[in-house]
Order: structure tokens, then sequence, then C-alpha cells
């Protein structure tokens, strides 16, 4: 309880209120900045829908499994992307789990007291660093890399699955996915790290005591309550993944397909807005480019609702559990 | 029997162990090779006319980049006039009367607002100023790069003008003074360091960020001459000039980089070392 509430009580004298006049006045302009977050969240949405309605009225639900995308004879399909934009963020997910669990797992567990903080700062680091840094190394520096020698290692060990196959650009979706898990794990590990830390230590205590090895304790003490919040870490890393923007772009390719290999071009939601909007003369154009962008805004609002609530009912559960 | 079962767990533990390492190598690995690649080569490409001058065509030799380091200047000015406002405010909101539903709700919509992807906020800034102005601006720029900037400095706020320890309030208003004023000046002035942190931290945030500017202050090649007027700055110079074919604008986006990862870098070490002294007092 503040140590002012008697003030605010509901009995006051006219002299009390005269005196708090300042203090209501004060109270209501940071209540008005705080709504004026709130009132930009519906604002982003207003905005965006009212501006798509010509494309959704035009292509309904058809824009989703639409598969072309022709702006001279105003065809309009969003398909092409979604498939860029969510196989490029589950080759970032498939890469960065298992990496930021051990990071995760090593910085809350393992590691000597005195580098556990310099680490997590260098882990930190990798999420200071411009996206578009990230893609000028991945373009030059990358994607080189990755046509000549990890793409002709895959296809030599993996050549006959599908996946495999192909001309190799070394730019094309698994470029983009790569680029993508390596922007995702500071996220990723720095939420499940938190996460493990928030395990309460009677749990590994109890487990010591029977005479569980670390890995033990860390599989059955803290995994396993950390589970939701962990779940909750990787959606924060797949909404980041999802909306990611210029390193993408310029690794991936940008060209709308829909193809197994990842050795091939393609083309992400947020990709085609950013280089596609400034060509958007035609009212409809524009209107389907924003339609992409009201989805993309959609979907990554979904997922950091949906992981912020995993992530603070756990945390608060083990606040419980401390007291 | 037994004796067996212990090494296998034990050899597992270990195996373990050197997995979760391994990770953190592999994870810093990218960091380090951008911090060398951005090093070695935009060294060379930085002189005294690259910071004062302004771009030439690809043909030409030389030129510089000095509008953007002027235009990333001015956008990050424009960014925190919209951003540090309403984040201190509505922070000291949640801090001081936050203790209820509403503070809840503001507080998850601004958890939720920063992981929404900067492209939205260039999409919402582009469709709701630059299309009603009809036209580019370094004033759009700045309000897309300050809407960003407000959850970070929103929840710092927060957290440092909540680290006040009731005591020093509970003195100020025991010498009559109302909780309006204690708050402006006997709270916030304990808790300015860890408030100018957050604004730190969220500028090097902004700075870097590519894709809302690209919808709203679109880049120029002339030196900042109006708000109103298409501005230029370090990320969208780099972004041009990477994906440019040629070789001496190339050279010149790893300089650009150089500048823009050293600018980012410095402020979050300096954040860094700011927010270890608080903690330990």
């Amino acid at each position: 309880m503040p140590p002012s509430s008697f003030l605010f009580g509901k009995k006051r004298s006219k002299r009390i209120r005269k005196f708090l006049a300042g203090d209501s006045i004060f109270k209501n302009l940071t209540l008005i900045f705080a709504l004026s977050v709130l009132a930009l969240a519906l604002l982003i949405f207003y905005e965006l829908y009212s501006r798509s309605q010509l494309s959704i009225n035009e292509f309904g639900l058809g824009f989703l499994t639409e598969i072309k995308w022709d702006p001279v004879h105003q065809i309009f399909g969003a398909l092409p992307f979604i498939f860029g934009t969510v196989t490029s963020s589950i080759i970032a997910l498939i890469i960065a789990v298992p990496i930021s669990l051990g990071i995760a797992i090593y910085l809350s567990e393992l590691s000597p007291r005195r580098l556990r903080s310099p680490l997590s700062f260098m882990v930190e680091l990798l999420a200071a660093v411009p996206s578009v840094v990230y893609g000028l190394w991945g373009l030059y520096v990358m994607v080189p890399w990755i046509r000549d020698s990890l793409e002709p290692f895959l296809e030599s060990i993996l050549g006959f699955l599908p996946f495999f196959q192909g001309p190799k650009f070394g730019i094309g979706m698994l470029a983009g996915g790569i680029i993508l898990a390596i922007m995702i794990i500071p996220t990723i590990s720095a939420v499940s790290r938190e996460v493990m830390l928030a395990v309460p230590d009677t749990q590994r205590e109890a487990a010591f005591a029977l005479g569980a090895t670390r890995w033990e304790v860390i599989k059955i003490a803290v995994l396993k309550y950390a589970k939701t919040g962990i779940f909750g870490a990787i959606l924060l890393g797949l909404g980041r993944a999802l909306g990611e923007t210029m390193a993408v772009i310029m690794v991936i390719g940008n060209r709308p397909q829909i193809s197994l290999s990842l050795f091939e071009p393609a083309y992400t939601m947020s990709g085609v807005i950013a280089s596609e909007y400034i060509e958007a003369t035609q009212e409809l154009y524009l209107s389907a480019l924003i339609e992409i962008g009201l989805l993309l805004f959609i979907i990554t609002l979904m997922m950091n609702i949906f992981a912020r609530l995993l992530v603070w009912r756990m945390m608060r559960m083990f606040r419980g559990a401390k007291e | 029997m037994i004796a067996k079962r212990i090494t296998r767990r034990k050899i597992v533990d270990k195996l373990i162990a050197s997995l979760a390492l391994l990770s953190v190598i592999i994870a810093i690995i990218p960091l380090v090779g951008v911090i060398v690649f951005v090093t070695s080569k935009g060294l060379s490409a930085i002189n005294l006319e690259f910071f004062i001058s302004l771009p030439k065509p690809p043909d030409e030799i030389g030129g510089g980049i000095g509008n953007a380091i002027q235009g990333t200047l001015i956008l990050i000015g424009l960014a925190s006039m919209v951003g540090i406002p309403i984040g201190v405010l509505s922070g000291i909101y949640l801090a001081e009367f936050g203790d209820n539903k509403f503070g809840s709700l503001v507080r998850f919509i601004a958890d939720v607002l920063s992981g929404v992807p900067s492209i939205i906020m260039g999409i919402f800034v582009y469709v709701a100023v630059v299309l009603t102005t009809r036209s580019f601006s370094a004033l759009s720029g700045g309000i897309a790069l300050g809407i960003m900037m407000i959850p970070v400095i929103m929840r710092t706020t927060e957290e440092s003008v909540k680290l006040v320890p009731n005591s020093i309030r509970e003195a100020s208003m025991a010498l009559g003074i109302r909780r309006w004023k204690t708050i402006v000046f006997v709270v916030l002035s304990t808790a300015k360091s860890g408030i100018i942190t957050g604004i730190m931290l969220s500028i090097a945030r902004i700075a870097g960020e590519t894709a809302p500017l690209l919808f709203t202050a679109f880049g120029s090649d002339l030196w900042a001459t109006g708000l109103n007027q298409p501005i230029s700055a370090l990320p969208l110079v780099i972004y041009k000039y990477a994906i440019s074919p040629y070789a001496n604008w190339q050279a010149q986006a790893w300089g650009a980089a150089f500048i823009l990862v050293s600018i980012v870098l410095i402020l979050n070490i300096v954040v860094r070392f700011m927010a270890r002294g608080r903690y330990r007092r």
C-alpha cells in the first residue's frame, strides 16, 4: 500500500481536496500518456485494416491461397510470401532452438560464476547488431560460404531428399533461415535463461540430494518446471523471425515461388512489402501489400500475446512458490 | 553393473555440458565474424572525406556519407521528442499508480508492442502520415522510430522508479510536499540514472532500424534542408550501397556499417556499465 493512501481515502475534507488538486492533475496527465499507448495499438490495427479494405473486398479469403502475384494483371495472392515467411522461420527455429537451449542451460546451470555475466552480455550484443549489418555480412561473407561449402556438403550427404537439390546460388531459402537463426538466438536464449533462473533452488537441491548428476538435475528439476516458459521463449523468437525484414531481404533472393528445394530463392511477407511498396502506384496493388502487412501484424500480435501470457504465468507461479 | 551405470551417467553428464558450451561458442562466432569483417573492411573505407562529404555517383571515386550521419542524428533527435515524453510519463504512471488491472493491461500491451515487427510501424506511419501529407519526410521517420522507443523507455522508467525506496517518498511527504512534487523532484531525480540508461538503450535499438525508414525518411543524396523533406540515414545508405553492383559503393557500405556498429555497441557497453554501477549501490 502506498504511504499516502490515507490521503486518497474516500473521506477527505475540502482543504485536503484542494491541496491534492495538483496531484490529481499529475496523475491524470500520466494516465493520458499511458492511455495513448493503448490507443496507439488500436490505431495501428485500424489504419492497416481500413487501408486494406479494397484488397479484402476484391479477393476475400482467396488472398491467402492464391499462388499468383501479378501486378500487371492485378492478380494478387499472398501464398508464396506466407510460404516464404513460414518456411524460413521454421528453418531458423530448427537451428536456433537447440543452440539457444544449450546457451540457456550453460549460462543458468553450468558456467562458472565469473563467466556468467560477460557471456550473457556477449549473447545480448548479438541482438544489438542492426539487422541491415547482418544483411551486409550475410550477403558478402555468409552467402559465398553457403554456396561454396555448405550447399555442396548438404547435397553430397542429403542430396536424395528434394530439399537439398537444385542450383547452388548461395542466395535462397537456406541463407534466409540461417541468418534468421542467428538473429533469434539471443531472444530465445535470454528468455529461457531467465525462466530457468526462476526455478526455485529447492527443486535443484532436492534432485541433487537424491544423487542426480548435473544433467539429471537439469532434466528433472529445471527443464520440466521451465517447460511452459521455454515454449513461450520459442514463440517470442518465432515472432521475431516472422517479422524480420532487412537481413532476409538481402539474402533470400526475393522471388515469389513455392519450391521444395531450400537452395531456391524465396520471398517473405515483410520482404515484398519493403521492396514493392514504391512501385505500388495503383490503389489495389498498395492495398494488397498493406493487407499482407495486416496479416503479419495479426500473426505476430497473436504470437506475442500467447508467448507473454505463458512466460508471465510461469514467472508468477514461481514467485508464489518462492515465498 | 552399478558401477557401469554410474560411469554411463557421468559420461552423459559430461557430454551435455560440453554440448552446452559448444552452443555458446557457435552463437558467438557470428558476432565475432560480423565485428571482424565490419572492422577490417570498414576501416579501409574511412577517411576524413568519408565523414564530411556528400555521396558521389558510382563511377566517381570518393564521396562520403556525411549527410547520412547528419540524418541519423536528426532522426534520433526527432524520435526522442516523441518517445521520451510518452515513455517516461506512462512509465511513471505504471510505477506510481499502475498497481491495478488497467496498469497490467498497459504493461502487457507495451510488451506486445515491443514484439511487433519494425516494418509494421513503418507501414503504419506510411499510411497514417506519409500518404496523408503526400511526402516522405524526416518528421515521419522520427515518428516511426519514436513509436518504437516507447515500450523500452516505459518499462525501464517503471523499473527504476519502483527501485526508489519508499522511505524517500515518505520523508518527502512528511515534510508536507505534495505527491506530484515528490514524484517529479524527489523520486525522479533518484531514478534519473536508470531512466537515462533506458533512453540510451532505446536509442541503441532504433539507431540501426532500416525497415521503418524505407517507408518514411526514404533517403536522400543531399544535406538535410527541412523536416518535411526526405532525409538520409546510415542504415538506409548501408542497404542501398550493399545491394548495388558497384564495387566502390559496396566498400562504402562496409565503412558506414563500421560507423553504425560502433555507435550501437558503444551505447550498449556504456549502458551496461551504468546499470552495473546502479545495482552495486
